[in-house]
């Protein structure tokens, strides 16, 4: 099998967010990076659908140079290789972020087979379109299925479970397909040392698409209002405990 | 005119599609709405017309059918905008319109303004963070996020219009084959009164005793940070935050967790949060309406001591 997973590079941000000073996005100049928990389920997923199913796995962002470090991330996991769509630090709307997956995803095929399956997070962290994942399937002809907690492939088709009120729902698509998943589907693993070792020499195919004019154009960021109440303390180490029961008898859940 | 699909649970709008048809209205055109498989009453909504969408094949939810049923009603009637609750359904149902038509689609709007073009505010980082932005398409895809836009009713008689629409079987094809029921049990994460939740700082798998003691005394949920579920500490249906669930108690209780965004983000409907944290200067200890400065694993058991005594 051939699968495919997409991440995106976010920052880590903390326990408080500060913007830049145009508003246009967040000051990331001491935080660290990340993918999205849901994406990196999706590594995960893929990782181990080939390690049962045999195959080869690739890994593709769009982002800044940087993004090479989660692209390595990946491939620690168990991804064997990677495509890079280098970006300068603008934003791309999910329309013009799924045209240039999909054109990267369509020349990949065109020498190296159809994927399988692709995989997505349900909704990226930071911009949180909940749209990329159902443009690039649309955009291949493909049918995709999406909010995933559960994911088997049984035979040439793949088996899809949905978390909703009271229990789940059940797809079943044929591959090849397109899967949005949330974090919970599984338990990814931790990178070992060598893991980390091998991504070093995995490949990383690079190319630079052009950004086109976005049709959600991001105006500006705002950081909502109730960041940083101020706490009354009830007390120290366990002689507050008297005040917490206090507290729970006034808000009436005792 | 703009046009809301609203979902339903047997005939009953849910609340998020009553907040869509509110928000819908910032248009300040004509609201039509569309239902797919029954009518619902919406004469106090300000719904000017009623699409019931009927098709043999719709009785269980196809969400490229349902993409399509949205895209012919707004195509035959000119709407010039397109809008959902941010519902996982609504975001879906609208994604795969977006994919269809191409057009600008902006997800867990909180304000919308007319235009042109589109201007809406919208919610980034589960909420943690705004964001102001224009749609520049020939229509607007939208959807409201739940719970923020409070609804407003408009009494206005509304007239039902029934059609079967065109569907192709590959606009069927994925759908719903199989419903598994949850096992159920214990208390509700989702709906719970009160809810005590372990971070980093409960420091082990077995340190959860004294969470559940807790909150066994109270009737209340577990909860836990990523950092737990990560460890391997706690299923993922345990976790609260922007990638876990979204709680709404009238306690939250946070035991040795630092207070990231994006777990503060799974409480915006806590209506009180008291902390307990060996760093003072820890976000959630900020955050929070209470305090208890000190080892968790001290005062954790006290309060329960506590409670115990008391009855
Ligand atoms: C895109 C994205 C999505 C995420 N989604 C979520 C999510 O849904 N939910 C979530 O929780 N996280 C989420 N995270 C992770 C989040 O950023 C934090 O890493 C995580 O919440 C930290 O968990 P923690 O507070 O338990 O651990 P830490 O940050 O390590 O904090 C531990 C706390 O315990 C205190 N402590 C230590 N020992 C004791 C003791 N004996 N007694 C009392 N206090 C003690 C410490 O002072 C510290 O404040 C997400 C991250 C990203 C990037
Ligand atoms: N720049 C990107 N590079 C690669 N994948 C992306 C990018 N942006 C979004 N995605 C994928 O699309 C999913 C949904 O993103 P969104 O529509 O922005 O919520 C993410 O979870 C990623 O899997």
């Amino acid at each position: 099998m051939r699968i495919l997973a997409c991440i995106k590079r976010v920052p880590i941000t903390g326990g408080r967010i500060v913007l830049t000073d145009d508003a246009r996005a967040i000051d990331t100049r001491h935080l660290g990076f990340t993918m999205s928990p849901h994406e990196e389920c999706g590594v995960e997923e893929a990782v181990r659908i080939i390690e049962t199913n045999g195959g080869d796995s690739v890994v593709l962002t769009l982002g800044p140079s940087e993004a090479v470090e989660q692209l390595r991330d990946a491939m620690a996991l168990g991804i064997d290789r990677a495509i890079h769509l280098l970006t300068d630090d603008q934003e791309w709307d999910g329309e013009a972020t799924a045209a240039a997956l999909t054109e990267a995803i369509q020349s990949d095929e065109a020498t190296s087979g159809r994927f399988d399956l692709i995989f997505f997070g349900n909704e990226s962290a930071d911009s949180a379109g909940f749209q990329v994942g159902a443009r690039v399937a649309r955009a291949l002809g493909r049918y995709c299925a999406t909010g995933l907690k559960g994911v088997s492939v049984e035979g040439s088709s793949v088996r899809c479970e949905q978390e909703v009120e009271g229990g789940r729902d059940v797809y079943v698509l044929p591959l090849p397909a397109v899967l949005t998943v949330k974090e919970g589907l599984n338990l990814p693993r931790y990178p070992s040392v060598p893991g980390r070792m091998r991504a070093r020499s995995k490949p990383v195919a690079v190319s630079t698409p052009l950004r086109p004019e976005p049709q959600l154009e991001l105006v500006r960021l705002i950081v909502p209002a109730g960041q940083g109440r101020q706490a009354e303390v009830l007390g120290s180490g366990a002689a507050a405990a008297p005040a917490v029961v206090e507290v729970l008898r006034k808000a009436g859940v005792l | 005119m703009v046009l809301v699909l609203v979902e339903h649970s047997e005939a009953n709008p849910t609340d998020p599609s009553l907040q869509a048809l509110t928000l819908a209205r910032s248009f300040g055109q004509p609201v039509h709405a569309l239902l797919v498989g029954a009518a619902a009453d919406l004469s106090e909504h300000g719904v000017s017309v009623t699409h019931v969408a009927e098709h043999v094949a719709l009785g269980s939810f196809a969400p490229d059918a349902w993409a399509a049923i949205l895209g012919e009603v707004a195509g035959r009637l000119s709407a010039s905008a397109v809008i959902a609750a941010g519902t996982e359904r609504g975001n879906e149902v609208i994604a795969r319109l977006a994919a269809r038509t191409g057009l600008p689609f902006a997800a867990n709007c909180i304000a919308v303004s007319p235009g042109p073009p589109v201007t809406v505010t919208r919610l980034r980082w589960g909420g943690s963070l705004l964001e102001e932005a224009r749609l520049h398409g020939s229509h607007a895809l939208i959807t409201v996020a739940p719970h923020v836009v409070p609804v407003e009713p408009s009494p206005m008689p509304a007239d039902i219009e029934r059609f079967t629409p065109d569907l192709s079987d590959e606009d069927l094809l994925v759908r719903v084959v199989e419903h598994v029921a949850a096992l159920g049990g214990g208390v509700s994460l989702t709906e719970a009164k009160v809810v005590v939740s372990g971070g980093r700082g409960v420091g082990s798998k077995e340190g959860f005793a004294m969470i559940e003691e807790l909150a066994g005394l109270l009737g209340a949920a577990v909860g836990c940070s990523r950092a737990v579920t990560s460890a391997g500490w706690r299923p993922h249906t345990d976790q609260v935050g922007q990638t876990g669930t979204k709680v709404a108690p009238e306690v939250y209780i946070a035991c040795g967790i630092s207070g990231a965004t994006q777990h503060m983000a799974g409480l915006k409907g806590a209506k009180r949060i008291l902390a307990i944290n060996t760093d003072p200067e820890a976000p959630m200890m900020l955050n929070a309406d209470y305090a208890v400065v000190g080892d968790l694993k001290e005062i954790v058991p006290a309060i329960s001591a506590e409670i115990r005594k008391s009855r």
